[in-house]
């Protein structure tokens, strides 16, 4: 990521409440020109609602949201700049779907060849031009899937909202969308707000994710940076799989810092992060791939015994489930780089290595 | 479970002759040619031809249909606007009062129905002067009032199922709330629009009680005239009459259903082509 562009889209402590029910708690993002941006979370944790805030469906309960400068409160869906294409695609089920993609056009000041041109165009984009005249019951769910993207790009968007764009698809489908997806924000510049609760696709799709959880946004950050370095419990095991220890500071150094785990039976070297105590309680967090399984206990890098309770050899890589002095078990993902006989085998003694800068300490 | 339901067959076989044998007897003494209903005098079409002869009939036929056009017309504007705000207005005030508003003449008795519409009339008569007399008029609002209720029910059913979702996304691609129902929601639910104009046709045209509460001198429904014949003894002429009108609903059906038969099979042939052609 780049350093950060002035914000096209802000909101502004946004929050929504049902009844009695807090759906979205005090929501805060600003998003790029051309960005796009995934939200991930659970189920129930809020991301339609906040989408359907920025649609105009819902009005926010508190709070703000700007777009290219302009404030959206009280302007009605119908006048937004911004589309959404929805978690069931939504087709207009008694037109074709070149009838569908041409819907939001007739809003616009355009003769009819152009607007026929501009059809024309979005069937080319999603390659449905022999399927113009079918009805919606008339073709596949990825060619709908495709459609309601058609539909909701044709007016050209500042903001273009995507419900779980691709949860009705199969696997195969679904990556090669992902990729169709990317392109056509490519080609046509438009800002992408991605739902999903699916955190490969988030971290496929996206130049940045919020992880969300009970209506509140945990952390925002490029995939990469969300991953290697979660600022919660929660984003660390949402984010891919994760082992946690409770931990205790004993000393902290200028550039690091000596932490005492009890399930490793030892102290282990970390990193640093602001305000760190000694005496300061926290939760201690590896994930499986920065682990490395030694036959000799290693020499200037964290080592923790421990026993091999499991594994599972996929070719290109393993996983193990290592039983630790304590008794508690941690995973280990081993990729298999050389090419070797004498791989670590059930109930083999070990070590588990791995680098201070590796373990992730985590207050929340 | 080799047992044949013999008791099921049975009562199926005493419910259809119970609906059944007296139409059928009604079409077969329809061409009697003797006066007397219950005795069989020789296969005639005569009763057919004084029937259409008869400036009586055809004036109460063209009274009953013109009704039943205009009410079963206006309850349908009426019925959808009231069926589309009960199903997605979740929220206004008064919403209980105006459900059980709409929906009470469902369940009330249609004398008690036609005798407060009697008196909404003549109490209208005495305050504002209108109407002066009751006959056309004062039938086809009756008739709109409580047929109604019948469209509002199915729409209602209707729009509850459907998808809210393409709305939104009508709203969402520039449409103002009154174009969305325009270019959406009236399209996907027509077929329930449709039905509930057919019900409310069928039940301004066949409609006795409340007919006989806001009629005034002259102006005699088909119905009316049937009743008040029927009253004198039943005579070969009405057994005419009612087998065209029964020859006429049958062959309604029948086309309705060949027609949505025909729709359904190419939706699901389209479907099952649609899923073997791609990808
Ligand atoms: N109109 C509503 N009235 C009351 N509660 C609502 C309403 N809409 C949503 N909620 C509640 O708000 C919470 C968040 O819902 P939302 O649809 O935003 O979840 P989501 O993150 O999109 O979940 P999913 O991944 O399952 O789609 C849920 O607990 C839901 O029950
Ligand atoms: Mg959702």
């Amino acid at each position: 990521m780049p350093d950060q562009p002035a914000p096209f889209l802000r909101i502004d402590g946004v929050s929504k409440t049902f009844g009695t029910f807090q759906a979205v708690k005090d929501v805060s993002l600003t998003i790029a020109k051309g960005e796009i941006f995934a939200l991930l979370g659970g189920s129930g944790c809020g991301k339609t609602t906040l989408l359907r805030m920025l649609a105009g469906f819902e009005e926010p309960t508190a709070g703000r949201i700007w777009l290219d400068g302009q404030d959206m409160t009280g302007v009605p869906p119908w006048e937004r700049p911004v589309h959404m294409m929805f978690q069931s695609y939504a087709l207009f089920p008694h037109m074709s779907v070149a009838k569908n993609i041409g819907y939001g056009l007739k809003h616009e000041k355009l003769t009819k060849d152009q607007r026929m041109a501009r059809v024309r165009e979005m069937l080319d984009l999603v390659q449905l031009t022999p399927f113009a005249d079918r009805k919606p019951h008339q073709i596949s769910g990825g060619q709908r899937q495709r459609v309601a993207l058609a539909r909701a790009l044709a007016r050209q968007p500042k903001l273009l909202l995507l419900d779980e764009p691709l949860a009705a698809l199969d696997k195969k489908l679904r990556e090669h969308t992902q990729f169709e997806l990317m392109s056509i924000q490519e080609r046509t510049g438009v800002t992408f707000i991605v739902v999903t609760h699916d955190q490969e696709e988030a971290m496929t799709l996206a130049d940045r994710i919020a992880v969300m959880d009970k209506g509140q946004v945990k952390q925002v950050g490029a995939p990469g940076h969300v991953y290697e370095h979660p600022d919660s419990r929660f984003v660390a095991n949402f984010l891919g799989s994760i082992t946690q220890f409770p931990a205790r500071v004993s000393s902290v150094a200028t550039d690091r810092a000596t932490v005492e785990v009890p399930a490793f039976g030892a102290t282990v070297e970390t990193g640093l992060i602001p305000g760190l105590a000694a005496g300061e309680a926290l939760t201690l967090a590896i994930r499986p791939e920065k682990l490395t399984i030694l036959r000799e206990k290693p020499a200037g890098l964290n080592a923790i015994p421990g026993e091999i309770k499991d594994l599972a050899y996929f070719g290109k890589d393993s996983l193990y489930r290592v039983i630790l002095p304590s008794g508690e078990l941690i995973s280990v993902h081993a990729v298999n780089a050389k090419r070797e006989d004498n791989r670590p085998d059930w109930y083999d003694k070990i070590w588990l290595g791995f680098e201070p800068a590796s373990a992730i300490l985590l207050r929340d | 479970m080799k047992r044949r339901p013999w008791f099921l067959f049975t009562m199926l076989a005493f419910g259809f002759a119970f609906f059944y044998i007296p139409i059928l007897s009604m079409i077969v003494y329809s061409f009697n040619g003797s006066r007397l209903a219950t005795v069989w005098g020789g296969f005639s079409t005569k009763w057919y031809a004084s029937l259409f002869s008869n400036r009586q009939v055809g004036a109460a036929l063209v009274l009953s249909v013109q009704i039943a056009l205009i009410s079963a017309t206006v309850a349908t504007i009426l019925g959808t606007m009231a069926g589309l705000a009960l199903a997605r207005f979740t929220k206004f005030r008064g919403r209980l009062l105006f459900t059980g508003m709409v929906t009470a003449p469902l369940v009330m008795p249609e004398v008690i129905t036609g005798i407060s519409t009697l008196m909404f009339f003549i109490l209208m008569a005495d305050w504002v002067g209108w109407p002066g007399s009751r006959g056309f008029t004062t039938i086809t609002l009756a008739h709109i009032t409580f047929s109604m209720v019948f469209v509002t029910t199915v729409v209602q059913a209707r729009v509850s199922q459907s998808d809210r979702a393409i709305e939104e996304a009508a709203m969402d691609l520039g449409s103002r709330p009154w174009q969305v129902l325009w270019d959406v929601t009236l399209p996907t639910i027509f077929p329930a629009v449709l039905s509930g104009w057919l019900l409310a046709f069928t039940i301004s045209l066949d409609d006795v009680v409340i007919t006989s509460f806001t009629t005034g001198p002259g102006n005699t429904t088909l119905p009316l005239l049937i009743w008040s014949k029927v009253k004198l003894g039943v005579t070969p002429d009405i057994n005419a009459l009612a087998t065209l009108i029964v020859l006429a609903v049958g062959a309604g059906v029948i086309i309705a259903g060949i027609v949505l038969n025909r729709a359904e099979a190419r939706r699901a042939r389209d479907e099952r082509l649609a899923y073997r052609a791609n990808e």
